[in-house]
Parts: structure tokens; sequence; C-alpha cells
């Protein structure tokens, strides 16, 4: 098993979706981040006073995949969220110990399902 | 009144004058009473900021907050070079030719001080214009909306106007539009109308399929305040435009005829978004409410209460079912600008020659009293060639402006928000907003 966490950004989050709903992986938590990388922050003014944002607005997903899925699940989130230019965000894959769900009590490879 | 009335005759007593003469008693009521409605109308903006704000998503706040203030500073300008000028100044039929920057005029215009009356229409001038912006969120690009602002202000809406208000051709056939609902709402509603078409659907606002999208507005508690704002305002839109007291029998009507208008306006729409839809939508019923506001407008001197509830009514049911028409056409206008001013503008105008009286006023009988149709024939021509006026000269101005600077921001922007794209500034800094359109 494990967990795939991809940071994209907000306005790809659609076209991400619907990538891994072709792909047919239906499950998925989303959240709100805020990050910075190689991509350069924007300046915003407030009363005549310049300041640098450079802690852009991003968008988490977190995805519980068995392995035989891993590659598919990848390869749909990059399909949704590439657009050729810097900040298109980035992609972790982690193994995952232990998965339970809650309503059945079932572990494992069957509470991913 | 009471107070107005002492205050005058105090003055006058003080100075060891004449008793107040009668007609300058009457002159100070109606200035007041004139210039406390061009207050409440210019109140209206804030509820027209409001409505749009709430309607639309959080990363374009800021852009449509000030296009709302800076139309208002442009209306203001526009109308006092040479809008006023167009609109009251002595010309032909289709438009006036003098009175530029109020120069040359008589000090006095339908018995009120010429700035009061100005400042009046001036208000009004905004309105027409601020009704645009909403139609045309979270796309348009601020400078055009600039010149847009300018343009209409100064030219579009004084020439129907002067048709209509300012003893042009409209006027002359009997043509009525008691407060606006043809010359304000009309005009504004099918200024959207074109501009809306022109610029296009919201990035994301339809899927594939062609099948429309929900992009929800990002605050109703902003939005209910513009609607009970504007109604508020309503009352002197339309009492004030009885321009005097005059014994108050007009201006009871009239605020009754308002209010009863927007309730039902209110409950129709929410009847019948929840028919329809199956949830009491309260973003629906408040366009109802505001339906049910534009409708009475025209008519609200010249019809009974009963009729108030009818056409109210009618609004609240045309205006949902008018929203529904424009998504599935592919106009997208975020707040439903084109639904309430367009249509119902319409709706209002041709109220006056279904349900008004002559003896309140009118040259005949409305069809609901008598079989003659020529007060409703006058009407449709009014409405229709204010439309074809309105809807070909907006076209001619957005599409100079899309040649020359441009209508649209990019697709970049679009998605990103206006605030930071246009003025580099957010609506609600420091809160995480969570869009995911």
């Amino acid at each position: 098993m494990k967990l795939v966490i991809a940071y994209v950004q907000p306005h790809k989050l659609q076209d991400v979706k619907k990538a891994l709903y072709d792909a047919r992986v239906f499950k998925m938590s989303v959240t709100n981040a805020l990050g910075c990388g190689e991509q350069k922050g924007y300046h915003e003014s407030y009363r005549g006073v310049q300041f640098e944002v450079n802690l852009l607005k991003k968008v988490r997903l977190e995805i519980a995949v068995n392995d035989d899925f891993v590659d598919e699940t990848v390869e749909a989130i990059v399909k949704g969220a590439r657009t050729g230019e810097i900040g298109d965000g980035k992609i972790f894959v982690l193994d995952l110990a232990q998965c339970v769900r809650i309503r059945t009590g079932e572990v494992g490879k069957k509470a991913i399902g | 009144m009471g107070l107005v009335f002492s205050a005058v005759l105090n003055s006058t007593v003080l100075a060891g004058e004449e008793g107040p003469s009668l007609e300058g008693i009457k002159q100070s009521i109606d200035t007041v009473w004139v210039l406390l409605g061009a207050f409440l109308v210019f109140f209206m903006q804030a509820g027209f900021g409001m409505v749009e704000a709430g309607f639309i998503r959080a990363k374009n706040t800021c852009n449509i907050l000030t296009k709302n203030f800076l139309d208002f500073c442009m209306a203001s300008l526009g109308f006092f070079l040479i809008g006023y000028g167009l609109m009251f100044g002595d010309g032909n039929g289709f438009m006036g030719l003098d009175g530029w920057c109020l120069s040359g005029l008589q000090e006095t215009k339908d018995g009120l001080p010429l700035y009061a009356y100005w400042l009046f229409q001036a208000a009004f001038c905004g309105a027409a214009a601020t009704i645009v912006a909403g139609g045309m969120a979270e796309r348009m690009k601020f400078h055009a909306y600039l010149i847009y602002s300018f343009l209409i202000s100064a030219i579009v809406y004084p020439i129907v106007g002067h048709w209509i208000w300012g003893g042009g051709w409209l006027s002359n056939m009997g043509f009525v539009d008691f407060a606006g609902s043809t010359v304000v709402h009309t005009v504004g509603g099918f200024a959207a109308l074109v501009g809306t078409r022109m610029l296009g659907p919201r990035e994301g606002k339809y899927g594939l399929d062609g099948k429309p999208k929900v992009l929800a507005g990002h605050s109703i508690p902003l939005a209910s305040l513009g609607v009970f704002i504007l109604w508020f305002g309503w009352f002197g839109f339309n009492a004030g435009s009885t321009l005097g007291v005059s014994g108050g029998a007009t201006i009871a009507r009239v605020a009754i005829n308002t209010n009863l208008a927007a309730a039902l306006g209110g409950i129709t729409a929410m009847a019948t978004v929840w028919k329809r839809f199956g949830k009491p939508d309260l973003s629906m019923a408040m366009n109802g409410a505001l339906a049910g506001l534009v409708a009475i407008t025209a008519p609200c001197a010249f019809v009974d209460p009963w009729a108030a509830l009818v056409i109210g009514a009618t609004a609240g049911y045309i205006v949902i079912r008018a929203v529904e028409l424009l998504d599935n056409l592919k106009i997208d206008d975020p707040v439903g600008a084109v639904a309430v001013h367009g249509f119902c503008g319409v709706w209002g105008t041709l109220c006056v020659g279904i349900f008004g009286k002559a003896a309140l006023g009118l040259e005949h009988d409305g069809f609901a009293y008598s079989a003659n149709p020529m007060q409703l024939g006058i009407q449709m021509v009014g409405s229709v060639t204010t439309i074809v006026f309105a809807v070909a000269s907006m076209w001619g101005v957005f599409k100079l402006i899309d040649i020359t600077v441009g209508l649209r921001v990019s697709r970049e922007e679009e998605l990103r928000g206006l605030d930071i794209g246009e003025h580099g500034m957010e609506a609600y800094g420091g809160f995480q907003i969570f869009s995911t359109s």
C-alpha cells in the first residue's frame, strides 16, 4: 500500500479530478495548502506599499492506493496538473503501513478498496 | 416636514421680511424630498456592490467593488460634463443639445433647484451604469470597465433618458415610465446582456458536455445585505421620482406599491425555485424581490396596490425562468443582472399599459380596465426601441473597447482571480479561501 501526496495548482484541481476519475481512482482527500518552491512569488501592494508574496496557494491531494494502482494514479495526476510551467507542483509516494476502514473494521488492501 | 416648515418660517421672520410665500415653502419641502430621494438612490450603489460581491467568488471581490465604486465616480463626471445636457438640454426629439456642464441653464427645473434635480438624476445614471458590472463580473478588464462606465453615463443613458424624461419623441407619443423601468433598468440590463454575450462565459462555467456548472457566490450574507439596501434605497428611487410631495397621496401610493411588488416578487421567486429545484434557494428569492422592484418602477404611480401584487408576483416568476433560459443559452450572467433588470424592466414597462389607470394620470386606461390597447401599444414601442438602441450602441461601445484595449482578462489571470491580477490586492487578506472552481 502506498500513500500518494500531490501538491498542484488550485485551478488545475478540476482537471486532476477528471483525470483520476478516468483512471478509476475515485477516492481522495483535498486540502488547502501554501507553499513555495522554484516558482517565484508575485508582488502585491497595499496602500502604496509593495510586498512580495512568496507562499503561494496550492491544493494538496492525498490518495491511498494499492501497489498495483500507484503508477496509474501518478500518471493521472501528472496528466491533469501539468501545464509545463514552473509551479505545476510535486508528487510524493510514501509507503503506507496500515489502513483501517472505521465503519467495518476492515484493514489493509480491503480497506483501501 | 414640520421641522422644515418651521425652519423656513423662522428664517424669513428673522430676516424681517413678509411671511413666506406658499410657493417658497412648497419648493423647500419638495427640495428636501427630492434630495432625500437622491441620497437613498446613491445608497443603492452600496446595495449593488454588496449583491454583486456576494454572488461572485472571493478571488474577484476587490475587483467588483472597485468597479462599483469607480462607476459612480465616472457617472458623476460624465453626467455633469455632457450627460445632463444630452438628457435635459433643449434640442430635438432625439437628444438635448445644450446645458453642457450645467452652464446656461435656468436655476430651477420642474420647480426644484437645478442642483437638486441634477443630483437626483445623476444618482439614477450611476444606477444604470452599475447594473452592468454584475453581468460582466469575474472576467472583464478594469480599465475597459472605466471606459465603458464613462460612455454609458455620458452618452447612452442620457439619450434614452431624453426620449422619455427630457421631452423627447417617446414622451411626446404618450410613453410613460414613472421611475425608470425602461430608462434605467432596461438600458442597464440589455447593456449587460450585450457585454456578457461578447465576453463569453467564465472559465469553467460550462462543462465539456455544454451543461452549465455551479460557480457559487462566496457570501450569501453580503448579498442579503445588498438586497435589503437596494429595497430600502428603492423607496427613494420610486417615491422620489414624484419630484415633489404635493399632498402626499402619490408618494404614499408609490411607496406601498414598491413594497408590495418587492414582497410578492420574493415570494413567487422562492415558490418557483422551490417547486422546480426542490429547495428554497435564498439567492434566487432575493433576485425575485429585486425583479419585483424593477417591474414596479415604471407603473408605481399609476396602479392600485392589488396590481402591484400581480406585477411583483409575475416578475418573481419571470426572473427565475429567465435565469434558467440565459444559463442554457450560454450567456453567463453571474448575478442575474440581465434577468432582473433587462427582462423585468420590460415587463414593468408593459405593466403601465396593462394595469395603469387614467384616473391616476395616464392618457389612456390600461388594458385591464378597458379594451383599448393604445397605452400598451405605446409602451411596447418604447420598450422595443430602447432595447434596439441600447443593444446597438452598447455593442459599438464594447466592440470599440475590445479592439482597442481589450475587454477580457487572460485565462491565467481569470483563474487566479482579478483581485491579484488587476489590483494586486486581495479582498480577504490573511484568510485562506478554499477555491475549487
